[in-house]
């Protein structure tokens, strides 16, 4: 049994330590170890198009993340008083957002977009003033933000949700009895409470929004985030770049997951 | 402020939210579904099942899917089940929650970057090169079905293992303590008590992996290699290359049809082999 466990988690682990390993390869070619070095990295990193990448896949995730989290925490506190058919709308609304497959969501978002741009963009030309340049609605940034917005505040719904569901309502009970305002309730014990599951549930997002390839494989328009990039270098290519980007991106996502996973089992240690 | 209106001020951005970037994107989907293709590449609007009429033009993708999803589905049981039997009944409780976060990680990093290990892996300098090593020449694993099943395996497996963990993890090991106390051999005791205890974590680890099967691109696309291709892959070639933006979109519902109707039909299964209602939740 203990065998079998440990043959899973080689199974799981010698990919990425492959990938890790080559990263340091000191030969051009990608699957034949010559030596070590760490001169792939360095390429990497002065690489302009893998940096230009990186910084959209950033404010992307940053920007998508906090948006879901503060939008997903407020509809989860308000659900939480609500019943009846808000309720199951809102219900129906993160169910259907969960469950639609990525690829789809994706479509539905280029084309939803594209055809609600070019009824826009003529409208928006002909209100300009005359004389300057109108602003031209396309996808891009903007719509990959609202994009993994939409798809991550379902994510943080549910996970604040969970950790709502497991509060001791006495509390809350107890503020109002001693003259809390709605407001300083949530701000005193609610939000202290709940504020674990919000980071982990950002910090989630974050990885998901840095490490979705299918959504803004559709939805990013001419830009290019780093998942994007590695996908068409590897078209064109095994090369050790790939190993060493894949390596960085594996330790920071390793590193956030670990940490939300901690606050997610600190959390939920607490309210037991 | 009256509470009522708290909440709706509360729920209105994650509202407006959900209808522009959810609700009217699969409207729109679903209206153009019915469409024309338009010479330009849009669509021309229209009420015609033509596009549905064409699906079997696609039918070599959704054959792929439903039978790659099923036995991937069905491999990834079969590996993380003892695993997760391993980690809820026998590991050491010490080690327990860094092994459990061992197994649920690697689900969250990158799938893209976790596919194209396997690429090296796989093609001819990897796996094969070793199998030369010691005799075995001339094997082919890159760009087949065995590649994509790999893939699949690999990348859903710790979604498997989770919910079957918790369902394992919940079960009252005074049952199996009483089972053998009263002299029932360990395979029974895992067949009479074990076993039907978890369904709802099998079920619910089952339905995660084949939702999100059906909808899977990257592995096929990195280690089908053109060969063995998912809806997925028609998808982005109909909407990415040929701009066939009516048929795509059916090709889309049809998709997500399919896949309500499988779960649907599962998740009745399901409670006819006894999980109850809160059981069975993909949250």
């Amino acid at each position: 049994m203990r065998l079998y466990a440990f043959c899973v988690y080689l199974f799981l682990y010698i990919p990425i330590g492959v990938i890790a390993l080559f990263s340091f390869n000191a030969g051009r070619h990608a699957s034949q170890m010559q030596g070590f070095s760490t001169k792939w990295y360095g390429k990497t990193l002065s690489n302009p198009f893998v940096m230009d990448a990186l910084e959209t896949s950033l404010i992307v995730a940053f920007t998508s993340a906090l948006c879901a989290s503060v939008f997903g925490t407020m509809a989860a506190v308000a659900l939480q008083g609500i019943r009846g058919p808000l309720r199951t709308a809102f219900d129906m609304l993160i169910y259907i957002a969960v469950m639609i497959p990525g690829i789809v969501i994706g479509i539905a978002t280029l084309i939803g977009l594209v055809t609600v741009f070019d009824q826009l963009n003529p409208l928006l030309a002909a209100l300009w003033p005359e004389g300057l340049n109108p602003p031209k609605l396309r996808m891009g940034m903007g719509s990959l933000i609202a994009a993994h917005t939409m798809f991550l505040m379902a994510l943080v719904v549910i996970i604040v949700r969970a950790r709502l569901v497991g509060m001791d309502r006495s509390l809350i009970e107890a503020s109002s009895d001693l003259y809390a305002t709605p407001m300083g309730t949530f701000m005193q014990v609610t939000l202290p409470m709940i504020f674990p599951a919000i980071l982990a549930g950002f910090l989630l997002s974050f990885t998901f929004s840095f490490d979705d390839f299918i959504i803004a494989f559709f939805v990013a328009g001419s830009e290019t985030t780093l998942p994007i990039y590695v996908f068409s270098s590897i078209r064109r290519g095994v090369t050790p770049e790939i190993n060493a980007i894949g390596t960085m991106v594996l330790s920071v996502s390793l590193l956030l997951l670990i940490a939300a996973q901690l606050l997610l089992q600190r959390g939920g240690h607490k309210s037991k | 402020m009256t509470q009522r209106t708290r909440n709706w001020l509360l729920l209105a951005p994650a509202g407006a939210w959900f209808m522009v970037m959810l609700i009217i994107p699969l409207t729109v989907v679903f209206i153009f579904s019915f469409g024309e293709r338009a010479p330009s590449g849009g669509v021309v609007l229209a009420f015609t099942f033509e596009q549905y009429g064409n699906l079997p033009a696609r039918w070599a993708a959704f054959k792929n899917t439903m039978t790659l999803a099923p036995i991937g589905t069905l491999s990834a049981l079969l590996i993380a089940y003892p695993l997760a039997y391993f980690l809820a009944v026998k590991a050491n409780p010490k080690w327990k929650t860094i092994l459990l976060v061992l197994v649920i990680v690697p689900f969250w990093t990158s799938i893209l970057i976790r596919s194209y290990a396997w690429i090296f892996l796989l093609g001819g300098r990897g796996i094969p090169a070793l199998l030369d090593v010691i005799g075995i020449e001339g094997v082919r694993l890159i760009n087949t079905p065995f590649a994509v099943l790999v893939g699949i395996i690999y990348g859903y497996l710790p979604l498997m293992v989770f919910p079957i963990y918790v369902s394992l993890d919940k079960l009252d090991k005074r049952l199996l303590e009483a089972s053998s106390d009263l002299g029932a051999k360990s395979w029974k005791t895992f067949l009479q008590i074990t076993l039907p205890l978890s369904i709802p974590g099998i079920a619910t680890g089952c339905m995660l992996v084949f939702i999100l099967l059906m909808g899977e691109y990257l592995i096929p696309a990195m280690l089908g290699g053109g060969k063995v291709f998912f809806v997925g892959n028609a998808l982005v070639d109909l909407f990415l290359q040929s701009r066939n933006w009516a048929y795509g979109s059916a090709v889309a519902v049809t998709l997500v049809v399919v896949m309500l109707i499988t779960v649907t039909i599962y998740m009745r299964l399901i409670y006819r082999l006894g999980a109850s209602r809160e059981d069975v939740s993909i949250m």
